[in-house]
């Protein structure tokens, strides 16, 4: 029920927004009947491309379904830019607070939790920095900055970048000087740069385990998956571009993804996806009980509204 | 068509390697079929739309065409990533063009080619043009030749610096990697077939990857296409035969 009074207002708010500049004209992109031939687009981080997990669950969207999926990796920030433009149609992403603004400004509905793993921090062998003994994440970032030893950092709008910033925040260092590179480019590059340099950086599990035999890097620092801080934790979520601001997005089709990654058989291809015979991904949608946050920006209260 | 273009690679032991791709075969086709089909279409468009200009422009005199010159020299160098971004603002749903639907798709990758090949073609033929010595244009003007004939005539006498001017904008088509990244998005779909992803794009993802293997062996099929479209394109425009 909450729910659905959450996404009346997001459209009725929207649209009232927007009547002026919206064209009338074409209503949706045609009927229910069968989803062959049409084409979904789909923006994603680079962590659920490079690790191959969007390839695979499209694959068996576009076998059930008959629709073919266009994935676009970018960073998180810009994959929800994509959506605010209206130029794709679904977007799969992992920073809360930014989806969070995606769904408040009513650029996006109906966010469904989709899947976690977490984020650890990996660096050389030598551990020039001890971050192997540290007390948390917080601590291991103040024992990199004291040490002066060489951090690079993703340095981009990415949702890895973002929880990397909250680490230091929190903590009593400062990144900057020498040591602390922004290298302003995806995860794979960052781990590479990091291997090359023999330096620490902040990495999503999936994409480290997917690079680790091309790399000279350890994980210094376990997230929650072993036991580690809670700050590690890596939510992905799942957002549909909102129809009622772009005219031309494919709502239904992103409906139909958003249900098929979130439905029983999807979340098993979460599950049983694995490099090197190691499980990148914890589904998380299939829940006895529902949690009604995960549709709606985090403190949202309908009664204010 | 791409094979039949493969099998004229005349050296073996190319051939060889691409047997032996440690690619899906489907995977690497379609990726050098959507090179090919979005540089070769961008290169003709700009040829036909550089070709007249750089007739006008070197047969005519007119105030500011110093200036034309300049602008036209500019746009040679132009940053190909600022044409990304400006085609991706163009056809963007939101963008001038957002009517059309172009975004991250193979013909708003041939508009930012077009973009980036049409100066590089334009300023190099314009050259081409102005040095074919005016005593041919005299000759050709003299022996009742129209405007057109003597064009043509032009034309004929500059071939092989109109062919340069050509290789050089698919040279800077083809290798392009910036903005065809930002305006196609670099789509394959589930069963491995190319959408909007080129030789340099896929280069670009293994590299990100760190398959740096693999990406050089893409970099490889990219530099023999290079040379075979040169040494083609030489031979026809270039009149040794």
């Amino acid at each position: 029920m909450q729910r659905r009074e959450f996404i009346a207002a997001v459209t009725l708010g929207a649209s009232t927004a927007t009547a002026g500049c919206v064209t009338s004209g074409s209503e949706g992109t045609g009927g229910p009947a069968g989803l062959d031939g049409d084409t979904l687009t789909l923006t994603t981080t680079t962590s659920t491309y490079d690790t191959g997990l969007v390839d695979e669950l499209n694959a068996s969207f576009q076998e059930r379904f008959g629709a073919t999926v266009h994935a676009i990796d970018q960073g998180t920030g810009a994959a929800l830019e994509t959506g605010r433009n209206g130029d794709c149609d679904v977007v799969l992403v992992h920073a809360r607070a930014l989806e969070d603004e995606f769904l408040r400004e009513g650029y996006g509905v109906n966010r469904r939790d989709l899947m976690y793993n977490d984020f650890v921090v990996v660096g050389p062998e030598a551990d020039p920095a001890g971050v192997d003994g540290a007390d948390g994440v917080i601590a291991a970032f103040e024992a990199i900055a004291g040490s002066e030893s060489t951090f690079v950092s993703r340095g981009d709008d990415s949702g890895t970048y973002a929880r990397e910033q909250t680490i230091w925040e929190e903590s009593t260092a400062q990144p900057g000087g020498e040591w602390y590179r922004e290298a302003g480019a995806g995860m794979g590059e960052v781990l590479t740069q990091a291997a090359q340099s023999g330096g620490y950086t902040l990495a999503d599990r999936g994409t480290f385990i997917s690079m680790r035999s091309q790399i000279e890097l350890g994980i210094r620092l376990q997230g929650p998956i072993e036991d580690g801080p809670e700050l590690l934790w890596n939510r992905y979520g799942i957002v549909a571009v909102n129809p009622a601001v772009h005219d031309g997005v494919a709502y239904d089709l992103a409906m139909a993804y958003i249900g098929f990654v979130t439905s029983p058989a999807g979340q098993r291809i979460i599950e049983e996806y694995t490099v090197d015979g190691e499980r990148l991904f914890v589904p998380e949608a299939v829940s006895a009980e529902p949690n009604f946050r995960q549709y709606v920006p985090e403190g949202w209260d309908p009664e204010e509204e | 068509m791409v094979v039949s273009l493969l099998s004229v690679v005349p050296d073996a032991s190319i051939l060889a390697l691409l047997v032996d791709f440690p690619f899906d075969r489907n995977y690497l086709t379609s990726i050098v079929y959507v090179s090919l089909y979005v540089s070769l279409t961008a290169v003709t468009l700009s040829t036909l739309f550089s070709l007249p200009i750089a007739m006008l422009v070197g047969f005519s005199e007119f105030p500011g065409k110093g200036f034309v010159v300049a602008l036209i020299n500019t746009g040679m160098g132009f940053p190909s990533v600022v044409v990304g971004l400006v085609v991706l603002f163009a056809v963007s749903s939101q963008g001038p063009l957002g009517a059309f639907d172009l975004v991250f798709t193979r013909e708003a990758m041939i508009i930012s080619q077009f973009v980036l090949a049409a100066p590089v073609i334009t300023g190099v033929s314009l050259a081409a043009v102005t040095s074919v010595q005016q005593g041919v244009r005299d000759a050709a003007y003299a022996m009742g030749g129209t405007r057109l004939d003597v064009a043509l005539v032009t034309i004929k006498e500059a071939r092989y610096g109109i062919a340069t001017g050509v290789l050089a904008g698919l040279g800077r088509a083809i290798s392009e990697v910036g903005s065809v990244l930002i305006v196609g998005g670099n789509i394959v779909t589930a069963d491995g077939t190319s959408v909007t992803r080129t030789l340099t794009t896929a280069i670009q993802l293994e590299a990100r990857q760190g398959r740096f293997e693999l990406a050089l062996l893409l970099g490889g099929v990219l530099v023999a296409l290079v040379l075979l479209i040169n040494g083609v394109v030489l031979r026809l425009g270039g009149g040794r035969i």
